[in-house]
């Protein structure tokens, strides 16, 4: 198993330089110019260019991507072209709130979606699953930032249980920690509890129609040890699956929810570092998704091995 | 990398710490997010925003445009006016400690001098900026520019501030490090996050204007109201009213038109007119270097096609706010006047086509920069497409966001190379009521601004309102001025707005109204 690990991880490598490439040089070939917009409106013609000048953007652009890729390898991701702050410094005021939300939705998805999409596959085509599927089909169907100004509408305009926006650190205390979370992960986790709600359904369906379950209820085992420790196990897999793909689906892609929540995050970070043409906190963050996602789909590999005995690496 | 990291996680968690304390905050909500903090190297007006509160400036102008001193505590006109010597207040420091001397305002104003349109303006005319001693500076003029004391106490975009002299020789092209000033806020560097929150605490040591003079825009004493302002960045417009509405902001500068009738019943919120001159003003800008707008023909034909009552409504809506202005200098400010203004008399595609046709248009396509992404903008290029359609014009409207047009704006190559004909844009309400200051009006050729108009006689004009020496004679040129850029059509203008600001009146009290940029320094805690 460890060898597999460190080859997984050293195999992380030319998947990262592969991101590094694209990201570097299709920010180069779409249009915009940061110099246009950091000189403003009345600038002249003249004065973008003596900008771009300053900032080493008319350089040859393959000149451009060898001092970018020797900053990297001394672990240098650059310095913004607006605020003038390290990337890594920008990147990490960033990251707890996006963990913080991610987990947090995790949490909520999790919590509820399991045990409903058990009890659904448990009593499969009556009324419990019905309403369960039906709720899976309208997660699904509403989008989350209208789910997301309906909660503000009602928890923190109309009855001020909430606030609004915002975003607190976990230092400054649990309960304004929560608080700040409470609406966007049940606006964001919505969506993915319906996904995991469904997968556990399917998955548990497809083991309860196994000869081993139908022996453990003829030999009178109680149901809820059928079903948590013989069939939610062994049904595990598919649904550890799609949970890992929504972790990095999330840690990439809150950005809406973190916009209307006002949670200073890397997706609201990584949609103005386009709109402003930062390229350089754009490559950045290109290349943190790219290393969580390949890190999550490992530990998601290695959990299978614990899951199911059947497999080995 | 590691220090790095330590810094970005100290951010998030000071702030709140610190704020825990029994201080007296001021939370606002501006039109953008401090993402630069040298307001000299890019024009945002956030960045001016920011400055104002970091940095003092030589003078400031008042409610009315008038420049009052603000650093300047006495200072003299010769009779020739060639000479003006300028004395700085006592008691000037700046946030470290150390005093404001005459080094660091010459060093500064040399900087702002080589970046800020007017400020090169004024610096071609100066021959020498000399030190007296530490307090006192001469500005010798080669000619008798009439716009010295304006132009230093200008308002909007590069605002003439004093930092440091090793901050200002830094390359104007080149961002400063450091935000040390000597106005009545200090930057928390350490505490900001770009894109969401910038925090200023207060500056114990500054010395305001003697005499607690009534603040008027960026004149008076400036006297720091709370212990700490926070400019926070919400970006989607119905949360930042939400949190206006539940009480976790205190003031927001720019609401939506949208959202104005509900702040309007909200308890507690209070909506504000931002000050007596529109703070925006509309404009198509033509590029005249190309088919079909280098015919003067073609580009007066397009006034056929301005009806601005339907812009206004797209874009505002409530009558209150916009007004039908048929002029390129500001109606409501002092310059005023009906110049040029009867081409705007007949909104007629017919008659478009026709006079399109006359200057040589055989339905080639005419690219139209679309922006996607701008609330105004957006919605003003909608309206204007659909009356060039009406007219028969074939129109290329290429959709982008408002970063690839400012990108693309610049380009002067032919519109099927990558270059185009029209785009549409908006400039502050302030600096085009003033035919100087008014950078858009300008006919300079190559080294205007993109649209690159070209006409002498326009420039002259400009030059001439710098030297006149009685209000009187102003207004002639300016009225001259407008005639002339009407008739070129430097730009079409498709009117101008005010929208007001709102704020928590049960816990906020002393806001001014401005000439351009907000003024956050006075407003205290209730």
């Amino acid at each position: 198993m460890t060898a597999y690990i460190v080859r997984r991880l050293f195999a992380t490598l030319p998947v990262m330089a592969v991101v590094a490439l694209f990201v570097f040089f299709l920010l180069r070939f779409a249009p915009g110019d940061p110099a246009a917009i950091i000189a403003g409106e009345d600038a002249t013609a003249e004065a973008i260019a003596a900008v771009r000048g300053k900032l080493g953007l008319d350089r040859p652009m393959v000149e451009q991507f060898f001092v970018w890729i020797l900053q990297l390898a001394q672990g240098d991701m650059g310095v913004s072209i607006f605020s003038n702050l390290a990337v890594t410094r920008l990147i990490s005021q960033r990251l707890e709130p996006t963990v913080a939300l991610t987990l947090s939705t995790l949490f909520v998805a999790v919590a509820l979606a399991i045990p409903v999409g058990v009890v659904a596959a448990w009593k499969a085509r009556k009324l419990v699953d019905r309403l369960v599927m039906g709720f899976a089909v309208l997660g699904f169907a509403m989008p989350g930032f209208v789910l997301a100004y309906i909660l503000i509408y009602f928890f923190a305009v109309q009855w001020q249980l909430l606030p609004v926006q915002g975003y607190r650190p976990i230092g400054e205390g649990l309960w304004p920690f929560v608080e700040c979370l409470i609406l966007p992960s049940v606006a964001l986790g919505v969506t993915y509890m319906a996904l995991i709600a469904r997968i556990t359904r399917a998955s548990m369906l497809e083991v309860l129609a196994q000869d081993y379950i139908r022996t453990a209820n003829a030999k009178g085992l109680a149901t809820d040890r059928v079903l948590l420790l013989l069939a939610l196990k062994n049904a595990a897999v598919p649904i550890i699956t799609v949970i890992g793909i929504g972790i990095a689906l999330l840690i990439s892609g809150v950005v809406i929810t973190e916009t209307v929540f006002n949670i200073p995050g890397l997706g609201r970070l990584t949609v103005v570092a386009v709109l402003k043409r930062d390229y350089p906190v754009v490559q950045g963050l290109i290349l943190v998704f790219a290393a969580a996602k390949v890190l999550v789909n490992l530990i998601i590999d290695i959990s299978y091995a614990f899951l199911d005995p059947r497999i080995r690496y | 990398m590691l220090k790095s990291i330590l810094a970005g996680a100290v951010a998030l968690v000071i702030p709140f710490a610190a704020a825990q304390a029994q201080e007296k905050v001021l939370r606002a909500v501006m039109h953008a997010d401090v993402r630069v903090i040298d307001p000299i190297w890019t024009t945002q007006t956030i960045a001016s925003i920011h400055g104002m509160l970091v940095y003092d400036t030589l003078f400031g102008n008042d409610a009315n445009l008038k420049p009052q001193p603000q650093m300047v505590g006495k200072y003299e006109i010769s009779p020739d006016r060639l000479t003006y010597t300028f004395t700085l207040r006592d008691g000037l420091k700046f946030h470290d400690g150390s005093p404001v001397t005459t080094k660091d305002v010459i060093a500064s104003l040399k900087r702002w001098g080589a970046k800020d349109g007017v400020g090169i303006r004024l610096m071609s005319y100066v021959t020498n900026l000399e030190a007296v001693d530490d307090k006192t500076f001469k500005m010798i003029l080669k000619e008798p520019y009439g716009m010295v004391l304006e132009s230093l106490g200008k308002s909007g975009s590069s605002v003439a501030i004093i930092m440091r002299e090793q901050e200002a020789l830094t390359d104007p092209q080149q961002q400063v490090k450091e935000a040390i000033g000597s106005g009545p806020y200090k930057f928390a560097k350490d505490l900001w996050v770009p894109g969401s929150k910038a925090i200023y605490l207060k500056n114990k040591d500054y010395v305001p204007r003697p005499g607690n003079e009534p603040p008027s825009s960026f004149a008076g004493s400036k006297i720091p109201g709370v212990d700490r302002i926070e400019l926070v960045w919400i970006s989607d417009p119905q949360t930042a009213m939400s949190a206006l509405v539940n009480g976790e902001i205190d003031f927001y500068e720019a609401p939506n038109n949208d959202f104005l009738p509900i702040l309007a019943k909200a308890k507690g919120v209070k909506l504000m007119m931002t000050g007596k001159i529109d703070s925006t003003q509309g404009m198509i800008r033509l590029n005249h270097l190309h088919p079909p707008f280098d015919n003067i023909k073609a580009r007066q034909a397009m006034y056929h096609l301005i009806n601005q009552e339907d812009f206004l409504r797209a874009i505002v809506g409530n009558p209150e706010y916009y007004r039908v202005c048929h002029g390129l200098l500001t109606c409501g400010g002092p310059y005023e006047n009906d110049g040029g203004s009867a081409f705007f008399k007949d909104y007629n595609p017919k008659k478009a086509a026709q006079l399109m046709k006359e200057a040589g248009y055989k339905g080639e396509p005419i690219t139209v920069l679309f922006t996607t992404d701008h609330n105004t903008i957006t919605p003003a290029t909608q309206v204007l497409v659909q009356a060039m359609r009406e007219a028969g014009l074939n129109v290329d409207a290429q959709s982008m966001d408002w970063g690839s047009v400012v990108s693309r704006r610049a380009k002067k190559e032919a519109p099927a190379q990558g270059g185009w004909n029209i785009f549409v844009t908006t400039t502050g309400g302030v600096g085009a009521s003033n035919p100087v200051l008014h950078t858009w009006i300008g006919a300079a050729c190559d080294k205007g601004l993109f649209g690159w108009p070209c006409d002498p006689e326009i420039e002259k004009l400009r030059n001439a309102f710098a030297f006149a020496q009685t209000d009187e004679e102003r207004k002639k040129i300016a009225k001259d001025l407008q005639t002339r850029a009407m008739d070129q059509v430097v730009y079409i203008p498709f009117g101008q707005w005010n929208t007001p600001l709102a704020y928590r009146a049960d816990k906020i009290e002393g806001i001014v109204p401005n000439t351009g940029l907000a003024v956050l320094w006075g407003i205290t805690k209730k």
